[in-house]
């Protein structure tokens, strides 16, 4: 018998049922609150319901998704951030057109 | 070691200047970057190509690179010469940010060395750095997303030993993938990631779900789609039918007058969630060959007998 590894990860699904509150968000990215406060003014990641209290801002685990991918666009591409909040949503609507494509095949 | 012809990565041309070097990265680094690009190997691309102007974009490194490239081509077997950088003077020991310079080629370190950016730093006391990301695809299998299942995945990490040389290391994990996963989702194991620079944090890793495709279904979020050949009689008469669902065979009841495309749900036969997705049965009629006389004979009768123009609407 050839022993196993015993120990399993179980990891986050990062989707709209996992929540995220400014300060996970900022210490998962390890970024300052602060910038996530830019990207939410910017429109890149936007917090969930009608929160306006920034202690209370609950973010989709997307949003994790999307704040990393901002710091690769920025860092490796040297987009700013209003080019990226485009950039951002293109792709989204590119995704969308693929699967309806997709869906006619 | 084979050599590497920066120049013939970048696309540019020998003589290029530094302006157009900038506009060539500029151009690749937009189209191979990871998060936007398609291309199957668009990472190893975009890496290759960052090392490539690494050393093309500092005209200090080009010029040590020229000299030494002159009687090089791309793949051939490589050993620098020793001395080899006698005579040129780098400005600081330069990676400036990239804290991952480990993922450079050894090509690139056995010219331009290692290391270094960690002492660079200074007075300000020790440099810190989050160790990288990795992001990995896994290919799993409907039955998977719909029972959950555990996987054992394979990843390269780049390692520092004492005397700065980087060597990579197959590490093992065992992650388990939960029931209700989708295609294009990602899962995050936080601090499996490359480690961090001083005091930095450890990076993540994130796994990609995608699916194997299958024979039988096609896979839409949490929604199973089937085609379903159904013989002519069965759309037109109604009949109950046997469908194959990843969780065994179901009956479904086919109403009277079905047409080829019909989509029928089977609700909740999807791949469980929050919202549990639904399996979709598309009729495709399946017309029996008329290949004896008897079923020459029936197509015969129908054509007779039925006054059916199947391009009325199209008004012929």
């Amino acid at each position: 018998m050839t022993r196993t590894p015993t120990h399993v990860l179980t990891g986050l699904i990062l989707d709209e049922d996992s929540i995220f509150t400014l300060q996970e968000l900022s210490v998962s990215c390890a970024v300052e609150t602060e910038y996530i406060i830019e990207l939410v003014e910017e429109g890149i990641v936007e917090p969930m319901g009608q929160q306006r209290d920034q202690q209370h801002w609950a973010f989709s685990g997307q949003s994790l998704l999307r704040v990393r991918k901002t710091q690769r666009l920025q860092q490796d591409l040297g987009v700013n951030l209003a080019g990226i909040a485009l950039v951002l949503d293109m792709m989204d609507e590119i995704e969308q057109l693929r699967e309806r494509l997709r869906r006619l095949d | 070691m084979e050599f590497r012809d920066y120049y013939e990565l970048m696309g540019v041309d020998r003589n290029a200047t530094q302006d157009e070097i900038k506009r060539a990265y500029r151009k690749l680094a937009r189209k191979y970057h990871p998060d936007i690009s398609k291309e199957p190997d668009a990472e190893k691309k975009f890496k290759e190509m960052g090392e490539a102007y690494e050393v093309l974009k500092d005209p200090e490194k080009r010029a040590a690179y020229d000299q030494l490239g002159k009687n090089y081509k791309a793949g051939q077997d490589f050993t620098p010469p020793p001395g080899w950088d006698a005579g040129f003077e780098f400005s600081g020991a330069g990676f400036g940010d990239t804290a991952d310079a480990s993922a450079f080629s050894d090509f690139f370190e056995s010219l331009f060395g290692r290391g270094g950016f960690t002492q660079q730093r200074g007075p300000t006391g020790g440099f810190h750095a989050r160790g990288q990301d990795h992001h990995a695809k896994i290919l799993i299998d409907l039955g998977d997303a719909i029972h959950g299942a555990s996987r054992t995945i394979t990843l390269q990490v780049p390692e520092v030993d004492d005397q700065g040389h980087v060597h990579t290391r197959t590490r093992t994990l065992n992650v388990n993938i939960p029931k209700g996963v989708k295609q294009g989702q990602q899962i995050r194991l936080a601090g499996q990631g490359a480690p961090g620079i001083g005091q930095g944090g450890t990076g993540d890793l994130y796994l990609e779900i995608a699916f194997n495709p299958h024979n039988l279904y096609r896979v839409e979020g949490r929604d199973i789609y089937l085609d379903l050949p159904v013989a002519p009689w069965e759309a037109a008469l109604g009949s109950t039918v046997k469908v194959p669902t990843p969780n065994g065979i179901v009956e479904m009841k086919i109403p009277a007058d079905s047409g080829s495309g019909k989509k029928m749900r089977l609700k909740g036969r999807g791949i469980p969630g929050k919202i549990t997705g639904d399996f979709y049965v598309v009729l495709k009629i399946s017309l029996p060959q008329a290949d004896s006389d008897k079923a020459k004979a029936i197509y015969e009768q129908m054509k007779t007998e039925l006054n059916f123009n199947p391009r009325r609407n199209l008004g012929v």
